[in-house]
């Protein structure tokens, strides 16, 4: 906020949100994001929770790791699940892939952030640079969750599970899967869904504000911009969505992949 | 407004980029995940009971979340007030999410 402060040395006197101060010290628009943000984390929240509930109301695995098979009888272990990689085929990786996912994506949350500190200093080249990064990491991690998808869908060779009559099942779907549980599949395919729709959702927004600092709209002195906001606020506000679909990865990714 | 914000942007007047503190914390984050997919990959569960492991990744998952609100989504440099008004309402969700979780273990023990 200090630095919000510098800009505006010159004009302390009209510091507000035309009411006379800046609630939280804050720009409008800023706080908004902020209890915005706050909803999303209690829709994010409720469905882990949904989660951890239908996870606990099922059978564990209590065997070794070695001797683990696919079974509808019990929640399946993350290892055995998610151990498949692009190029790979039928080598057993575990967590190697959404390893690899989890580092792009707080990969381009620095890069993100590297963004809102370039606009900080009205570099509007920097921005430029650093918006592209973001965004190229948003379409990677999209590409990978595609694939881990279209994997999932699909199945092993083998398959898994068997189901009640005793054929085996191949892949997944809402109404049977290899793995386990059927509930399993349909908390993946929804947890992992809404967060990569919020994902899409930020690439589009990350690419909206690269097009507008690419034309000078951010530039132009002429734009009517918040009280106490810096000129380049809207990177801050998209950076702050983006971050926070960063941090639901870290707690899905605990919630199924480790736990 | 366009004569006070005029120099901000001026050609040769754009500071040196600071970026110390963003890839520390990228650091952070990275050993963090790391350490994860040690605990997770390296070390059986004969040695570390899976309880154990698990309170561990939560712990570390709450150290990730604590990095990445404080630091990168700026919250620790806001005003303390806005960063209660964020981080007091996670308390409904931790209430909620160890009820549903007992509620889960409960109808666990009823359907077997």
């Amino acid at each position: 906020m200090a630095h919000l402060a510098k800009t505006h040395e010159q004009q302390e006197g009209s510091l507000d949100w035309n009411g006379g101060n800046i609630p939280l010290k804050a720009s409008w628009g800023k706080l908004m994001m902020w209890f915005f943000l706050l909803s999303d984390a209690f829709s994010f929240s409720a469905l882990l929770i949904t989660y951890a509930m239908i996870r606990y109301s099922h059978a564990a695995y209590h065997g070794t790791i070695e001797n683990f098979k696919f079974s509808l009888d019990y929640w399946p272990v993350p290892d055995k699940v998610f151990e498949a990689m692009p190029f790979l085929h039928g080598v057993s990786l575990p967590l190697v892939f959404v390893g690899i996912m989890t580092f792009i994506l707080i990969m381009s949350s620095v890069t993100m952030v590297l963004a809102v500190e370039a606009g900080h200093r009205n570099d509007r080249k920097d921005v430029e640079k650093w918006m592209l990064w973001t965004i190229l990491g948003g379409f990677t991690f999209l590409g990978c969750q595609a694939w881990e998808w279209t994997h999932f869908i699909h199945g092993s060779d083998k398959g898994g599970a068997t189901d009640v009559y005793g054929s085996v099942i191949y892949g997944a779907n809402l109404i049977q899967n290899q793995y386990g549980p059927v509930p399993f599949a349909n908390l993946f395919f929804f947890i992992t869904g809404f967060h990569g729709f919020h994902v899409f959702s930020g690439v589009m927004l990350n690419v909206l504000v690269f097009y507008n600092t690419a034309f000078g709209v951010y530039a132009n002195p002429d734009r009517v911009i918040d009280e106490g906001a810096g000129r380049y606020e809207m990177i801050e506000k998209v950076g702050l969505y983006w971050h926070f679909v960063d941090l639901v990865w870290v707690f899905v990714f605990t919630a199924f992949y480790l736990i | 407004m366009a004569e006070v914000h005029a120099h901000t942007h001026a050609e040769g007047e754009i500071a040196k980029p600071n970026t110390a503190g963003i890839w520390r914390t990228f650091w952070v984050l990275l050993a963090i995940t790391g350490l994860e997919f040690i605990i997770a990959l390296a070390i059986p569960s004969s040695i570390v009971p899976h309880i154990v492991k698990v309170g561990v990744y939560i712990i570390l998952t709450i150290a990730k979340a604590f990095y990445i609100v404080a630091e990168f989504m700026h919250l620790k440099h806001e005003v303390k007030f806005l960063g209660m008004c964020i981080v007091l309402p996670m308390i409904f969700i931790a209430w909620l999410l160890i009820a549903m979780i007992m509620e889960g273990g409960g109808l666990y023990i009823r359907w077997r």
